[in-house]
């Protein structure tokens, strides 16, 4: 049973949850929570929603949702719970899609959307560890207003310590915006990639099209499919 | 925008992994498998899984067979895995 | 026993209420939408090479291509739809040829009483010859006025109103009939064998 602590909004669509864990155990970065909902009629659903926060915040952990329009957990997490109620989760689950200091480098992550959020939780654990391993994120929004973490990402990138986080926005870009301005293609992967060499360890999340198109794609250009994992978050919100 | 496809809503086995967990009491995904239609080796987390569906499928990312099928009943969880050659779980 | 944890302020799925509530099975709820429910991924079926057959216990087996398909009497038919997940959708509007339509064209032997459908990416399902016939069942080629989707089960699907969805088998291609009742893609992993929502035959042994 988790408590919800804290709320903070990303981007108009999107929240951050600390929940607050009394069995908490520290997790794997890129592993997810799952959170059930139970109606007075026993109707219950369930979703799973990857960790945000890396493994050193002890005691607690932060889930990010976006509001699905037909969904039936994140709506109900957006407009109806609040600092203060409990929320059946069970976790920390998945190896598969985790990456630590430990795995080494150089990490190429390729976010789309909400997709950010596994990766978000590698990054944090990275800074958290004073890690130098060379990685870069190439994240895929559609408008500015909807990077999330975006304050966050523009400073730890800034520390200089070989993270680089590169943006593309695929719908509209600010005034003066010299960055990439369309879909994730073979050409960005690789030249995105190229600082990090041949054989990089991958993760990709978002979208599942984004997530296929992506894995696909570095194949096509060289990397060892074994290096590439993957987390299909589904269709994109519409 | 589009409506998304059925293979747009295609997921990995770790979107499954709690499930997985629950039944062989070890976490499933970094577990080394086999297709026993085409004999493609890769980890449990690497199926295509289908979950909006009467119960969940787990496919061969090469092949596309069925590798793996649960069903939660009221009596029970319905498992069936004569798509897996094998699948090795360490403790 | 422990009470079972409610979660606040959460209310699930809004029950039917009013007219509609009678046409709604026990334990399923309304929808408007159309969900896509698929264990597989979406087949794609030349219709140059598309044909239905139906075979087994049958003096002659008989096959339609596309064309030929098309050619046969059709019919606008308006059917309330349940899936064993739980969504009812009301009033869903198919064309298609119905399944004593396609009877006509064949001897059925007597010892055949059960069919297993069967579909592109190998999905089956079983059912008996009783539901399929007198205007219980059809195969539709068009949903909404238009062709059917493909992730509706196009070009074309069997569709079985009185029984779960999970019968209505998407990218039919045939029937197969036989004397003994086979337990299809869902019905041989846990779901009833016959699955009528008004019986909640959901599972096997309910």
């Amino acid at each position: 049973m988790a408590t919800i602590t804290a709320v903070r909004d990303e981007t108009p669509r999107v929240r951050s949850y600390t929940l607050g864990l009394p069995r908490w155990t520290p997790h794997r970065p890129g592993q997810h929570y799952d959170l059930r909902l139970t109606a007075a009629d026993g109707y219950s659903v369930q979703r799973s929603y990857s960790i945000a926060s890396g493994p050193e915040t002890e005691g607690e952990i932060e889930v990010t949702v976006e509001r699905v329009v037909d969904g039936e957990v994140s709506p109900f997490l957006h407009d109806v719970a609040v600092v203060g109620d409990c929320i059946e989760v069970r976790g920390p689950i998945g190896g598969y899609f985790v990456w630590e200091t430990t795995l080494g480098g150089p990490l190429l992550l390729v976010a789309g959307g909400s997709g950010i959020v596994p990766l978000m939780a590698m990054i944090r654990h990275r800074a958290a560890n004073a890690s130098r391993v060379p990685t870069r994120l190439l994240y895929s929004s559609r408008a500015p207003d909807d990077i999330i973490y975006a304050n966050e990402l523009r400073d730890l990138a800034a520390r200089a310590d070989g993270l680089e986080v590169i943006h593309t926005l695929t719908r509209s870009q600010p005034a003066g915006w010299t960055g990439y301005d369309r879909r994730i293609d073979d050409a960005m992967l690789a030249e995105v990639g190229r600082a990090l060499g041949d054989a990089p360890l991958v993760y990709i999340c978002g979208p599942t099209p984004l997530v296929e198109g992506a894995a696909n794609g570095l194949v096509r250009i060289g990397v060892p499919a074994q290096r590439i994992r993957t987390e299909r978050f589904g269709p994109s919100g519409k | 925008m589009k409506e998304p496809t059925t293979d747009d809503r295609t997921l990995d086995a770790n979107a499954v992994a709690g499930m997985l967990e629950d039944l062989f009491g070890a976490d499933m995904t970094v577990a080394d498998s086999k297709c026993a239609a085409c004999g493609r080796e890769g980890e449990l987390g690497t199926l295509l899984a289908y979950t909006l569906a009467p119960g969940v499928v787990l496919r061969c990312p090469t092949c596309t067979a069925v590798m793996l099928r649960m069903v939660e009943t009221p009596r029970g969880m319905l498992v069936e895995a004569r798509g897996l050659a094998y699948v090795r779980i360490t403790r | 026993m422990p009470e079972r944890f409610v979660t606040r302020g959460f209310e699930g799925k809004p029950r039917a209420t009013g007219a509609a509530a009678n046409r709604v099975p026990p334990g399923q709820y309304l929808t408007k939408d159309f969900p896509v429910l698929s264990a597989g991924p979406t087949p794609t079926t030349n219709l140059r090479l598309w044909s239905f057959t139906i075979e087994g216990l049958v003096r002659e087996k008989v096959t339609w291509s596309w064309a030929e398909f098309q050619k046969l009497p059709a019919q606008d038919f308006a059917v309330d739809i349940s899936c064993v997940t739980k969504w009812t959708k009301l009033d869903t509007r198919w064309r298609g040829v119905s399944i004593d339509t396609l009877l006509e064209s064949v001897e059925l032997e007597p010892r055949g009483g059960f069919a297993t459908a069967y579909c592109d990416g190998g999905y089956t399902t079983n059912i008996r010859l009783p539901d399929l016939v007198n205007g219980q069942a059809f195969v539709a080629y068009e949903y909404d006025g238009a062709p059917l989707e493909a992730e509706h089960g196009g070009p074309a699907r069997l569709v079985v109103p009185h029984l779960y969805f999970w019968k209505s088998a998407k990218w039919v291609r045939g029937l197969h009939i036989t004397e003994k009742e086979t337990p299809g893609f869902w019905e041989s992993l846990g779901y009833h064998i016959r699955g009528d929502p008004w019986k909640e035959e959901r599972y096997s042994g309910d």
